[in-house]
Formats: C-alpha cells, sequence, structure tokens
C-alpha cells in the first residue's frame, strides 16, 4: 500500500508480534510497519474496534502501541532502534 | 416570554433544578450565560459522595443520602428520555490514611457524625483488609475510612442529559445571555437581558458565582465565594479499581482523574505545578504504579462556595415565589434537587426542615 519516496540506506531490525520488520534510520515504528503492511496495530479500549494509525504527526492518538514493554506508547512519534520489541496494544494500557 | 418557572443558570444546580420543574410539568426557561462564563459544571471531579457530607448539620448529611438514594431513578429516568447515560456507579467509597493521625482523625469524624446524623455503614478499614480489596496499594496507606454508598458519575455526561432532557420536556435553554436585571413583584418576575423579556411566576437563582450579584435583586443573600480546584487526568488504563475513592477515580472510559485541591484564589482559574505536584504525590503513595501512567490533561475550575460550605436554599419573603438554590457539590445533590427541591419550587413552598439551609444562619454570631 505504502512504498519509500527516498532509496533504501543501512538497515535497522525490529520485532514485531515476534515478527522481524526491516526499517530505514530516521522511520518512526508506525512509518516502518506501515511499510511492512501492517495496518491494525491496536483495538480500542471500549469497543475493541480495530485502529491504523491516522495523523502521523502525534495529534490523534490512534496510534498507541506496547513498545519495550510500555504501554500507550505513540508508534508515529516513536523513532525505530535495533532490536526494539514492539507489540500490538489490545484495549487499554495495563498498568496494575 | 412568560413561564411558570425561570432558573437563572445553567449549571448542575440549575440544570437539575429546570429539568425536575419540568418533569413536574411546569413550563420552564434556563438561563445561561457564554463559553467563557465560570461554570463549576464543567470542571468538577463527579464524585456522588456522602460520607464526609454534612459533618455539624445533619439536615444536610441527610439530604446528601437522600440525593444519593435518588440518584439511580434520575439517572435511569433521563437515559431512558435523552439516550445520555450519566454514567451513575455506586460502588462504594474509600478516603485512604496515609499516616495514624490520619486514620484517628477520620474515625473520629465517623463516629461524630454517626452520633449526629445516624449509620450508613461507614467504617474504618485497616491495612490488611484494604489490601484485600483493592489491588496494587502503597505501603505508606495505614487504612482508609469506606462508605458503601458513595460513588461517582460522568459530570459532562449529566449536564447535558439534563439540558436535553428540559428541551424534550418542552422547555426553553436559553445560552449567552447575562442576566443584570430583575424586576420583582410577589409571585410576578421580569427577567431583563438587553431588550428581552421574559416573565415568570417563580424564579430560581442557581447562577454559581453569579448568585451573589442576583440575589439581592429579589431579597435574597447568596454570599458565595470561589475555592479554586485542580484536577489531574491520565491517560487511559485497564481498569484496575472497583470502588471510587475520595482524591482518585478510574472513569467507564479507563482515564484516571486525581483531584482535587482546594486553593483561595480569587477567580484566577489557571493551574500550577507545585499543587499538581502534591496531588499526584499523594495519589501515587496510595498506588504507586501510577508513577508510569502519563497525564494527558489537567485544569482548574472554580468550587461555588458559601461562608460555611453547607447549601443555601431559601425562598424569598420579600418576593415570595423568588429561590435561592447553591451548594459545593452539584453532582452529588443532582438527584435531590431535580426530584425533591424542583417539586418543592413548582409547589410553591419548601419543606419545614429547610429552614436549617436558610442564609438567615450567617447572621448568628458565631463563637
Ligand atoms: C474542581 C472541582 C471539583 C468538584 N468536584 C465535585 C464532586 O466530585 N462532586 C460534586 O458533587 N461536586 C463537585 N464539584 C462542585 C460542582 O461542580 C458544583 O456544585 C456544580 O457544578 C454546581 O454548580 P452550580 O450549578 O451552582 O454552578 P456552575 O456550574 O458554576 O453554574 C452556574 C451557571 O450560572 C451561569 N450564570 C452565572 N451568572 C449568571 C447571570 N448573571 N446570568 C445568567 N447566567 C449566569 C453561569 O454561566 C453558569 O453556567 C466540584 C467543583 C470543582 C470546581
Ligand atoms: S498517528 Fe496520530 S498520534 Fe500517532
Amino acid at each position: 500500500m505504502f512504498r519509500r519516496i527516498e532509496p533504501a540506506a543501512a538497515d535497522i531490525r525490529f520485532s514485531y508480534e515476534g515478527r522481524e520488520i526491516v526499517a530505514q534510520p530516521g522511520d518512526s515504528v508506525a512509518t516502518a510497519l506501515l511499510l511492512a503492511g501492517e495496518t491494525s496495530l491496536r483495538t480500542t479500549p471500549i469497543s475493541g474496534s480495530a485502529r491504523a494509525p491516522y495523523c502521523m504527526m502525534g495529534v490523534c492518538f490512534e496510534c498507541l502501541m506496547e513498545i519495550d514493554g510500555v504501554g500507550n506508547r505513540q508508534a508515529c512519534l516513536t523513532p525505530v532502534k535495533a532490536g526494539m520489541q514492539v507489540q500490538r496494544q489490545r484495549g487499554a494500557r495495563e498498568l496494575l | 416570554m412568560a413561564y411558570d418557572v425561570i432558573v437563572i443558570g445553567g449549571g448542575l444546580v440549575g440544570g437539575a433544578i429546570a429539568w425536575g420543574a419540568a418533569a413536574k410539568g411546569a413550563s420552564v426557561a434556563l438561563i445561561d450565560q457564554g463559553d467563557i462564563a465560570f461554570r463549576a459544571a464543567r470542571g468538577n471531579f463527579g464524585l456522588v459522595w456522602v460520607q464526609s457530607k454534612g459533618a455539624g448539620m445533619p439536615a444536610y448529611a441527610h439530604w446528601t443520602r437522600a440525593s444519593a438514594e435518588l440518584w439511580p431513578e434520575l439517572a435511569d429516568t433521563l437515559a431512558g428520555a435523552t439516550g445520555v447515560d450519566a454514567a451513575l456507579r455506586q460502588r462504594g467509597g474509600l478516603a485512604f490514611c496515609l499516616t495514624d493521625a490520619e486514620l484517628e482523625e477520620r474515625a473520629s469524624l465517623l463516629t461524630r457524625m454517626h452520633n449526629e446524623s445516624g449509620d450508613i455503614g461507614t467504617r474504618i478499614v485497616d491495612r490488611d483488609e484494604i489490601r484485600a480489596m483493592v489491588p496494587g496499594i502503597g505501603d505508606r496507606v495505614v487504612g482508609a475510612s469506606f462508605c458503601p454508598i458513595d460513588g461517582e458519575a460522568h459530570p459532562l455526561h449529566l449536564l447535558r442529559a439534563l439540558h436535553s432532557g428540559l428541551l424534550r420536556l418542552g422547555g426553553d435553554y436559553l445560552p449567552g445571555r447575562t442576566v443584570d436585571a430583575i424586576d420583582a413583584a410577589p409571585n410576578s418576575f421580569t427577567v431583563r437581558i438587553g431588550a428581552e423579556r421574559f416573565i415568570a411566576e417563580k424564579l430560581v437563582i442557581a447562577a454559581g458565582l453569579g448568585s451573589r450579584e442576583l440575589a439581592p435583586l429579589v431579597g435574597l443573600r447568596m454570599p458565595v465565594t470561589p475555592l479554586r480546584g485542580q484536577i489531574i487526568v491520565t491517560e487511559r488504563l485497564r481498569p484496575f479499581l472497583d470502588y471510587t475513592c475520595h482524591t482518585l477515580r478510574q472513569t467507564v472510559e479507563g482515564l484516571v482523574m486525581m483531584g482535587d485541591s482546594q486553593e483561595d484564589a480569587g477567580f484566577d482559574t489557571s493551574v500550577g505545578v507545585p499543587v499538581l505536584r502534591t496531588m499526584a504525590e499523594r495519589n501515587t503513595a496510595v498506588f504507586p504504579a501510577l508513577k508510569e501512567a502519563s497525564i494527558v490533561r489537567v485544569w482548574a475550575a472554580l468550587r461555588v462556595m458559601s461562608p460555611d460550605g453547607f447549601p443555601i436554599y431559601e425562598q424569598s419573603e420579600r418576593y415570595p415565589g423568588a429561590f435561592a438554590a447553591t451548594c459545593h457539590s452539584g453532582v452529588t445533590l443532582a438527584g435531590a434537587h431535580a426530584l425533591a427541591l424542583a417539586p418543592a419550587i413548582v409547589a410553591g413552598e419548601l419543606p419545614e426542615h429547610f429552614a436549617a439551609f436558610s442564609a438567615r444562619r450567617f447572621d448568628v454570631p458565631t463563637h
């Protein structure tokens, strides 16, 4: 669905739901996952319906994911890092 | 335009009375200001809180309890008529104590209220029991008071339900209008706003902080002043709390709200880090895991406080038909305002035991 405008540079590899994703330096987690064909990155707290990143600039909070064990992180504002562990967020963040 | 009842002030107090009067068959106009008004109804914490209300005034303790009992009927009726769910949950309320001194003080308050106003099942729960009731309690918590009839609601949904319920009953909601002149005669009032005239047999002053200026126009006194409260809201979290807590609640949507300071700051509605930090520190001492939660909003709003903190309800002696209604717990008292006070106003007579709520109590010299 999406393709890069610029040619690929060095690879950064991270894990999404146990699957290896190949990204580029400067990608956000949301960008990398959309490019990898992943479109449902979380389910909503109340109705449990699926959601994808929407604004890609930090204002809509549709892209909340669990990143390195911390829930409710905005995937569109989080740069990819090698070895990152990313999970789909199911419902609201669990704290206790 | 002529009405049976005009209510000035479209906050929770005025909204509940206007809806309640319309539900009794009265023709009602609810006059309200615009978006920049001071409105406690839009900035409050949403507790339906009974356990500590009315120490020193049994009439207020009983009125609060009556309201908690009437609340389910109010919520059901509004939901049925408007489709708006006020999200009432009366699962019991906890007020946490962090030191033995606090716990002793709390225990003696409960004993005093029990002796003054009767038993409603409020009791002290100790360190072990509280940990069995609620997960994730911090080490500093030494106990809590628990009251089985305390609860919470969604205050914005409540306000919307009251306004839309009023419209469905044929009442008029008239926003964007600041009342500054009233021509008063017994059982005949003309409210003037610019060139507009609204006439009614009965007039209710429920204008929150604006009541102070309006009340004397109809022979009443409502010497209320602002008391600022700040509120912190976190991101949505998986539900972890089966009770309402005095300074912390989790909404049905999963937000955690932390309240709420009491500051004498005049009409200043700004927020400040020092007070917010104190509130956060206390609540994270109770629930340490909340330190990991992100804050998404903070705000401040102004409570409407009478000199002794108790409500004022009164019919004008000079101009019968004019009523004063103000309190600092408009969510808690919404049940009683809509289903007990409003019918009395429509009937033209406040019950005898309402004498305790008259502003005449401020004339008595205190010692
Ligand atoms: C921080 C905070 C936390 C709170 N927490 C709780 C809680 O947990 N539980 C609880 O029960 N209560 C709580 N309250 C109190 C509750 O919000 C109020 O009791 C409630 O909003 C009722 O207020 P009111 O209707 O008297 O005034 P407001 O809500 O302030 O409404 C007054 C209305 O009158 C209008 N008005 C004023 N002057 C005029 C005029 N001249 N002409 C026309 N209209 C006029 C204003 O525009 C306004 O809409 C809290 C309040 C605050 C500030
Ligand atoms: S996509 Fe809108 S905040 Fe991330």
